[in-house]
């Protein structure tokens, strides 16, 4: 049977793993290829690094950074931070990245997600979703949470799912960062509405919310940075945990 | 030991040389007939679409090459689904070693989603025929391997391991000299480093 992925997402910021609260306040968590290979020697199921650099320069410290990675790492990871060409795309997978995820270039452009599939497969495809839910409606923002739109959470991930994308990362803003437990209502609405696979991501807290987001959330994976990080939660003992709750895990 | 990685159109061939290189294994990236004939190993990996990478391997005269290897070659992914017979991915006719056409999932129910991607288990059943002997899995249980596909290759005569999704299929094949894996050993962690060793200490 297919196993529910855990997976650690790395922020890197000028060569360093940083971790926001809500989007916003950073703090040091260290270097990412080190903890990269640290989260896969614990048994994470993938890895994601996302770049948060806005210079030029450490566009290029980040693309060293991804080279490494796959030098030194033996499981699967995604790229995401700035991609808004297919060039960029084609960079990332040169440099050994598995996947590459998308976020405002798509909403400013759909038509991305059609070209990175036919040049690449829609398995590279990871289209990430930042949204936020006020008055019961749930709507996508732009630049990392700081521009809101007026694309529909559940609209946008099923033309995101039609155009072919492979999966997608869902990060709740009301969620990210409370450490409260995920989404699961509107991901499990996500799961019953679309046909590629969903990445849960924002309000790991605790190991309960895992089973959760799994079991209540529908959720193929989920994704969490900062209890990892910060060594709230060991990846091992989440791991032995979820199996104990009946929950298809890699161990 | 020579380690030759067939070098062509398909993606994602440099996490096996990169695989090879943390094992202490310096591979060849080549698409020389005589490299890929004077090696020891042959690795044939990749990501891609079936009638384009068939398209170059003809070519370049490639087929013909991998056809008459007869050092220990392993498929990997693509590289499994070219030695079967037939592909349904672009209607193409492929390298013929495995007696087997390869097929698209369809799904059965709303979790199936295509492709087939993540971590799954791999089974040996003595029902099946299939043993943990088979040399590639020398003393593994149901280990998880990471798989990345659309199209399989149903269970037949030259199936080594299963795995189940939407319903079984050809998980990893061989005959005679030629080894296959539908999943990425060089993604799949210390288990898939341990195919990787058992293949090269072949």
């Amino acid at each position: 049977m297919l196993a529910k992925r855990i997976i650690p997402c790395l922020d890197v910021k000028d060569g360093q793993t940083v971790k926001g609260t809500n989007f916003l306040q950073l703090r040091q968590a260290g270097d990412p290829v080190e903890l990269g290979k640290v989260y896969s020697t614990q048994g994470a199921d993938e890895l994601v690094f996302l770049d948060i650099t806005a210079s030029h320069e450490g566009r290029k410290t980040f693309t060293d950074m991804v080279q490494k990675v796959a030098a030194e790492v033996d499981i699967p990871f995604t790229v995401g931070g700035g991609i808004s060409e297919l060039r960029d795309v084609e960079r990332m997978l040169n440099a050994g990245a598995d996947k590459i995820s998308v976020n405002s270039a798509a909403l400013r452009r759909p038509e991305l997600i059609d070209e990175i599939v036919r040049h690449f497969g829609s398995q590279v495809c990871v289209v990430a979703i930042d949204a936020q839910q006020k008055n019961g409606e749930w709507t996508c923002f732009l630049n990392g949470g700081r521009i809101p739109t007026d694309r529909n959470l559940f609209d946008w991930a099923r033309e995101v799912n039609d155009r072919g994308a492979g999966e997608i990362l869902f990060t709740s803003m009301n969620h990210d960062g409370v450490k409260q437990g995920f989404a699961c209502d509107a991901l499990s609405r996500l799961a019953s509405e679309l046909t590629i696979p969903v990445i849960a991501s924002g309000g790991a807290g605790k190991m309960e919310d895992f089973r959760d987001v799994f079991l209540c959330g529908q959720a193929d994976a989920a994704l969490a940075a900062s209890v990892f990080h910060f060594g709230q939660i060991s990846i091992p003992e989440l791991k032995e945990y979820l199996r104990n709750e009946r929950i298809n895990i890699r161990i | 030991m020579k380690v030759a990685v067939v070098k062509y159109n398909a993606g994602n061939i440099f996490s096996v040389v990169h695989a090879l290189k943390r094992m202490g294994v310096e591979p060849l990236l080549t698409d020389s007939p005589q490299e890929l004939r004077s090696a020891d190993k042959v690795i044939f990996p990749g990501q891609g679409e079936a009638s384009n990478a068939m398209h170059y391997l003809r070519q370049r005269g490639l087929d013909e090459v991998i056809r008459s290897l007869t050092q220990p070659v392993l498929g990997i992914c693509i590289g499994q689904q070219l030695l079967c017979r037939h592909s349904e991915e672009g209607d193409v006719d492929c390298l013929g070693i495995f007696d087997a056409d390869v097929k698209r999932f369809v799904p059965l129910r709303h979790e199936d989603k295509i492709p087939h991607m993540g971590w799954n288990s791999l089974s040996f059943s003595a029902e099946d025929g299939l043993l943990p002997t088979a040399p590639l899995f020398q003393g593994m249980g149901e280990e998880y391997v990471y798989f990345v596909h659309s199209y399989y290759v149903p269970v037949c005569r030259e199936t080594a391991a299963i795995t189940e999704y939407i319903h079984p299929f050809s998980a990893a094949m061989q005959k005679d000299n030629f080894f296959a894996t539908q999943f990425h050993p060089e993604k799949s962690g210390k288990v898939g480093q341990q195919i990787i060793h058992n293949f090269l200490s072949l």
